[in-house]
């Protein structure tokens, strides 16, 4: 619907193509670099996953046994809840500020793309760089936002933001939608933008007020633009790590392990390789999970337009 | 009449100020993180410990924090160059392999040819997180073990998917006949890609590029547990280090001068080239 210049031809029914396996020897070297770093390490994972796998030493097949301790792994499941309870915390937050920010930019007014720029420009530098930004602002000391609320009488003597659960993980929300509200601005954008101008204008003649032309029109007719920020925002927060690791360091008391972070521990600190390997295809499957109902989603969206 | 024209004019100057207003508070937001933590790293060092109120520095520009920065690691230099090798190398190497392999899908037949492209994309749904343990297990029996050129492969085949897809459809969009005309002139196979379709499907090629370099200039949780030697480290693993400080002090000049390195170049390399970044997005986003 937005395909903006970038077709797919019927091109290719006017003329025959050239057969044989010429073709092959121009996927060939993408293709090596997908099977050896990405089909082969998919499958070592499920392989490594059947095994306690050590450091150093030989891997011994255990079977499912791996699958059997994740079940009872409280720490693990603490961190799919901390993962869960997040991603539904930031993605709200980020439609929350991203939506009004759409239809803010949408109209071609003076100076829009000038706001459009400045409230992308987040998006294009690390999430790595934004936390070590946003780390130091929230510093007891040497911040900002501790000693100007201090300054500003709002508070009784500098709160650590980063030393409490709560406030911590409302600095990272903050952050996060800082740093991501710009990109699902511009998905929703899109779609707004597809919606003609004649219906909006057709229903205002027709009597109807803006919240309904929102509620009626607007939103509808969004569907599947929402559906693709939100299938975005969903995967995008499952896998959150940076934040977490530069941020809090997963405290206080070790109460924001994503998955992602325990993955990380359990493989790269601990050593548990095999065990890492079952957490990451526990993983994998949520994501494939929601890329499919992505897939569902989106169809959906296309039998009722 | 002339009052209902007034009270129309004025309230659309109400309706103008109200719009900025929003559009000015709005850009603060997102524009002051930056401006404050840029500005502070210019503070001296008797001043980096200081909340930054106001951030600009108060007795004269400083370069101190970055003369910190720089005794971290092998050198701000040397890091900045890792960066600078592994993001401009994954560019290339992104290039190369996405507009063969974008040519080949576009223009030729082959077995297993929708199969083969729908496992590209398909590598979009599983996450990369998820399989570093047998990455850094692959590449150590390639022998690319905590090397930069290890690192760059892996970040080159998590930059195909889109790639591909972007330089298929942009191949695709070539008409055929002036193909057929390069052709009839003698030009064949990769002498026609380079010398008569590269030129035409460089816009496609400037949006693979620009997502390539900022992704690997971005990237830090492979690159963390890739790179095992401090003097390969790239930037935000070198920030690591430098956020944990030294001897329990963290120098917060340090660290936001190293923002400012990591920072600055992805403002620059976006804003010149919105254009194709947008269009990147946008193609993207409707796949």
């Amino acid at each position: 619907m937005t395909m903006s210049g970038i077709a797919f031809p019927s091109l290719h029914h006017r003329k025959r193509k050239r057969s044989g396996w010429r073709g092959l020897l121009y996927i060939a070297p993408a293709m090596a670099l997908v099977t050896v770093f990405f089909v082969l390490p998919v499958l070592f994972t499920v392989w490594m996953s059947l095994h306690k796998w050590p450091l150093l030493g030989k891997p011994a097949w255990i079977g499912f046994g791996n699958y059997v301790r994740m079940v009872s792994d409280a720490r693990f499941m603490a961190a799919l809840g901390f993962t869960a309870h997040y991603t539904i915390i930031v993605t709200i937050a980020i439609f929350a500020l991203a939506f009004p920010l759409a239809m803010f930019v949408e109209k071609p007014r003076p100076l829009v793309s000038a706001y459009r720029t400045i409230i992308f420009l987040p998006v294009v530098v690390g999430l790595a760089s934004a936390s070590l930004l946003w780390v130091w602002l929230a510093n007891v000391d040497s911040g900002l936002f501790a000693p100007l609320m201090q300054r500003l009488g709002l508070t009784n003597g500098r709160i650590n933001l980063l030393a409490d659960f709560d406030t911590a993980f409302l600095t990272i929300i903050v952050m996060v939608v800082w740093k991501i509200a710009g990109f699902t601005m511009i998905i929703l954008l899109t779609g707004l933008q597809a919606i003609p101008a004649e219906l909006t204008e057709a229903a205002r003649i027709d009597g109807a007020r803006r919240w309904q032309r929102f509620r009626y029109l607007t939103l509808p007719l969004m569907r599947r633009t929402m559906a693709l920020a939100l299938i975005l925002s969903v995967t995008g927060s499952i896998l959150a790590f940076d934040q977490f690791y530069i941020m809090t360091s997963g405290g206080p008391q070790n109460r924001m392990i994503s998955v992602v972070y325990y993955i990380f521990n359990q493989s790269f600190v601990s050593f548990n390789l095999g065990y890492g390997a079952a957490l990451s295809i526990a993983l994998l499957a949520i994501l494939v999970t929601i890329s499919i109902f992505q897939l569902w989603l989106l169809n959906v969206g296309d039998e009722r337009p | 009449m002339r009052t209902r024209r007034e009270i129309r004019a004025r309230k659309a100057l109400r309706d103008r100020v109200a719009f900025h207003g929003v559009g000015i508070g709005t850009a603060f937001f997102f524009l002051a993180p930056f401006g404050i933590g840029f500005l502070a790293s210019f503070r001296p060092n008797s001043e980096s410990g200081l909340p930054p109120l106001p951030p600009w520095p108060l007795s004269g520009i400083s370069f101190d924090a970055y003369r910190i920065l720089d005794g971290f690691g092998s050198g701000v230099w040397q890091h900045t160059m890792n960066s600078l090798v592994v993001s401009l190398g994954t560019v290339v190497l992104t290039v190369a392999v996405s507009v063969l392999a974008g040519y080949g899908f576009s223009r030729y037949r082959f077995p297993l040819k929708n199969a083969l492209f729908v496992l590209i994309i398909a590598t979009l749904m599983i996450p990369f997180q998820s399989i570093l343990t047998p990455l850094f297990i692959i590449l150590a029996r390639l022998g690319l073990n905590n090397s930069l050129f290890g690192l760059m492969l892996v970040y080159v085949t998590l930059q195909l998917p889109f790639s591909v897809f972007m330089m298929r459809n942009a191949f695709d969009a070539v008409p055929k006949e002036i193909e057929e005309a390069a052709r009839i002139d003698g030009a064949r196979d990769l002498r026609l890609l380079v010398r008569v379709l590269l030129p035409l499907v460089m816009p496609g090629i400037a949006t693979v590029s620009i997502f390539a370099f900022l992704n690997a200039w971005n990237e830090f949780f492979a690159a963390l547990v890739l790179l095992s030697s401090n003097d390969n480290y790239t930037l935000p693993v070198l920030m690591t280090a430098v956020r944990a400080g030294r001897l329990g002090a963290i120098n917060w000049g340090a660290v936001q001068a190293g923002v400012a390195v990591m920072v600055v170049p992805c403002l620059i390399v976006f804003l010149l080239l919105q254009r194709y970044y947008m269009r990147g997005l946008m193609a993207g986003a409707v796949k």
